[in-house]
């Protein structure tokens, strides 16, 4: 406690001399952030820190925001929810941040939703169900697309191909168990008929059983696999190794270099939605994505040295928006930021372009989704 | 002498628990140590099962599960008083654990350790996967706890009715360990063969303490809910038994101030290394491992021999 007052003293004393010193003095903006950086969800979790970190770095180096310096103050969940839960009452309480960046899960997302309501303090989330923004939290915004927007991604593209009886293979992890909700819901709504409906365990080695009993559904006409890490990619060899010549979907969970790394050859031919990130370098010049995704990813790996995934441009896209937020508001005053966050129209990020409105905290369309299709070990663009 | 030094050390906790609020600055801390308190009443009870009767239980996380989801379910879907759900759940709890306590408890060893891992490990899978009740693995909200119109929310009420249940665990555990049963309890510890020579009904006492320790689990797994808010399945998870049982093992094994100091430490910790930038978990494991090296019997009981070795630790 004698500490905790001389530093008291120190900060009085330090806050009279500030005030008659130019505003860089002044205190930093804290970014508050709780992301499974170790734990099963740790390859989300890793590339959002490091993209935090990477940026909280390089705006202070351009002088900040608001002429003051931001200040990254994050702790690691573990991948277990109601550790976010004890974090972010540290982050509202303890630290005193100006905003939340972070909950990499839906769980840990949704664990400190009632915190955030009761501290009226802006949240933006990095998870991806549609429960976060659905029905509207006042303080609660996200920047991940939904796993609806991947259903009706995939189910349009199907569509377009003739495909209307789908065999859909869904993991049991969050992730699995939300998308198979979600596509359900869109399948009975876009008119395609699932056929078979199988699941798989995240840490399964082998989903050839599942696979011989949708080969031997009758009148399947193509596979949609709802699942995230290493599964998918095992689900694409035990494809190839039955033989099976259905066109075959993946969700946005896999979009990454990884994956494609992981299934090797039996990747080949498979198609996902994802975010413009992946494809940087492909997309046409007049593209509006095309310097947001291509500056990004040059940063990321630059520094980093290695691939870049959607999950840290959510968390790029999540700390640009807020830094939006502040300057538009002119302050750190939360209800100011929410409202500018809210306001955000026509921000252009790794995700896609950004519209939020009173009813729409996510702010994102289906065309921040483009289908991209495995060719020799890389992506394509489809049509 | 002893009587008074036995009330001395509840009237000191009291004393701990009244004074507390006034060092506690803000939310969150009142938060870490709402949360060392609910681990320490798990802690006393799965010590009386480990320490004291010498029986491991690798899947205790699933009875705090039972409690917590029958916490979130029942309010939820059915409509049921929180009290009332939570009292199912710490029934539930304990018929599962009575009815399969005989089968387990005929093994010994690792095959005990086994068996619990895996009634842990089903309970957990079976949270999972009935998403249509618990919401799958990213959880559901829990309705707030509440009685006549009054309901318990913020830090600080949350606070003393925890303090007022550790308080009462603590006393209800020191005096099991000095009654008949926790005589028999340390007896069937020493020797089974020979406490059934003297009398002791061997199975009888397994399988009651194991469902005594089943219904703690319970009951805070609900308290636990009803506290945060919003259970995953993480609260049923085998790592969350583990961290349990490293609680008993670093506090030490059959000694009630052991699982107070290990719940203790074991809550702070993380907390106290999170400023470790990606070495808290180094950090973490470093500290457990030299504890078991140079205090493999746990901190309290290698702490005690050693500042009064002539005097065996009063559990």
């Amino acid at each position: 406690m004698v500490k905790h007052s001389l530093f008291k003293i120190v900060t009085a004393a330090a806050i009279a001399v500030g005030a008659s010193l130019p505003a860089h003095a002044a205190d930093p903006i804290k970014i508050g952030s709780v992301l499974s950086v170790t734990g099963p969800a740790a390859f989300l979790g890793d590339p959002e820190l490091k993209t935090l970190q990477l940026y909280v770095e390089k705006l202070n180096k351009d002088g900040g925001v608001l002429g003051r310096q931001l200040q990254l103050v994050h702790y690691d969940d573990g991948s277990d929810a109601s550790k976010a839960n004890g974090f972010a009452k540290r982050l509202i309480d303890d630290d005193k941040v100006d905003v939340i960046v972070g909950g990499t899960t839906t769980g840990s997302t949704m664990s400190m939703v009632p915190l955030v309501e009761k501290a009226e303090l802006p949240f933006i989330s990095l998870a991806g169900a549609v429960v976060i923004v659905e029905p509207v939290k006042k303080w609660v915004f996200k920047t991940p697309h939904t796993d609806r927007m991947a259903a009706e991604k995939v189910f349009d593209d199907m569509k377009k191909r003739n495909l209307t009886k789908v065999a859909l293979l869904s993991e049991t992890s969050g992730f699995g168990a939300s998308g198979k909700k979600e596509t359900e819901a869109m399948a009975a709504k876009m008119g395609i008929t699932l056929v078979a409906n199988e699941t798989y365990g995240p840490k399964d080695t082998d989903m050839t059983p599942q696979l011989t009993k949708i080969k031997n559904t009758a009148g399947v006409q193509a596979v949609f696999v709802f699942g995230l890490g290493q599964g998918p990619a095992l689900v694409n060899k035990g494809y190839k190794q039955l033989g099976i010549a259905l066109p075959l979907y993946h969700a946005h969970g896999v979009a990454s270099e990884e994956f494609i790394k992981l299934s090797g050859p039996a990747g080949e031919g498979v198609r996902l939605p994802a975010a413009a990130l992946l494809v940087a370098d492909k997309l046409p010049a007049s593209d509006p994505q095309k310097a947001v995704a291509t500056a990004y990813r040059k940063a990321y790996s630059e520094r980093y040295k290695e691939d870049v995934s959607t999950f840290g441009g959510h968390a790029y896209d999540g700390l640009m928006i807020a830094v939006d937020a502040f300057k538009r508001a002119g302050s750190t005053d939360k209800a100011k930021v929410r409202d500018a966050i809210e306001a955000t129209k026509g921000y252009i990020g790794t995700g896609g372009k950004v519209n939020m409105s009173a009813t729409d905290h996510m702010g994102l369309d289906q065309s921040a989704f483009r289908m991209l299709e495995i060719k020799n070990g890389d992506w394509i663009l489809v049509n | 002498m002893r009587v008074l030094r036995r009330h001395s050390a509840l009237l000191f906790l009291a004393g701990l628990l009244l004074l507390l609020p006034l060092v506690l600055p803000n939310n969150f801390y009142y938060d870490i140590v709402i949360r060392m308190a609910i681990n320490a009443i798990i802690v006393l009870g799965l010590n009386l099962l480990i320490g004291f009767a010498g029986q491991i239980s690798l899947g205790h996380a699933g009875f705090i599960g039972i409690g917590a989801y029958a916490s979130a379910i029942f309010p939820t879907h059915f409509g049921w008083h929180p009290l009332v759900a939570m009292a199912a759940g710490a029934a539930i709890a304990s018929a599962i654990a009575a009815i399969l306590a005989r089968p387990i408890f005929r093994l010994k060893g690792h095959y005990l350790a086994m068996a619990t891992l895996g009634l842990g490990i089903i309970i957990a899978i079976v949270i999972k996967n009935e998403a249509a009740y618990t919401g799958g693995p990213d959880g559901m909200p829990v309705a707030a706890l509440g009685l006549m119109g009054f309901e318990i929310s913020g830090e600080k009420q949350w606070y003393w009715v925890l303090a007022a249940l550790l308080l009462f665990s603590f006393w209800a555990a020191r005096n099991l360990i000095d009654s008949p049963f926790g005589r028999a309890l340390r007896a069937l510890h020493g020797s089974e063969v020979a406490s059934q020579v003297m009398g002791v009904d061997v199975v009888r006492y397994k399988v009651a303490i194991f469902v005594l320790s089943a219904f703690f689990a319970s009951l805070m797994g609900s308290v636990t809910a009803h506290y945060i808010g919003f259970v995953t399945p993480n609260i049923a998870d085998f790592f969350h038994s583990i961290e349990l049982v490293t609680m008993v093992v670093i506090g030490g094994m059959a000694s009630i101030y052991g699982s107070l100091i290990g719940a203790i430490l074991l809550t702070a910790l993380p907390q106290a290394l999170s400023t470790f930038e990606g070495w808290e978990t180094v950090a973490f494991g470093s500290i457990l491992m030299l504890c078991m090296i140079f205090m493999p019997r746990g901190l309290v009981p290698t702490l005690t021999a050693r500042f009064r070795p002539n005097e065996r630790e009063d559990p």
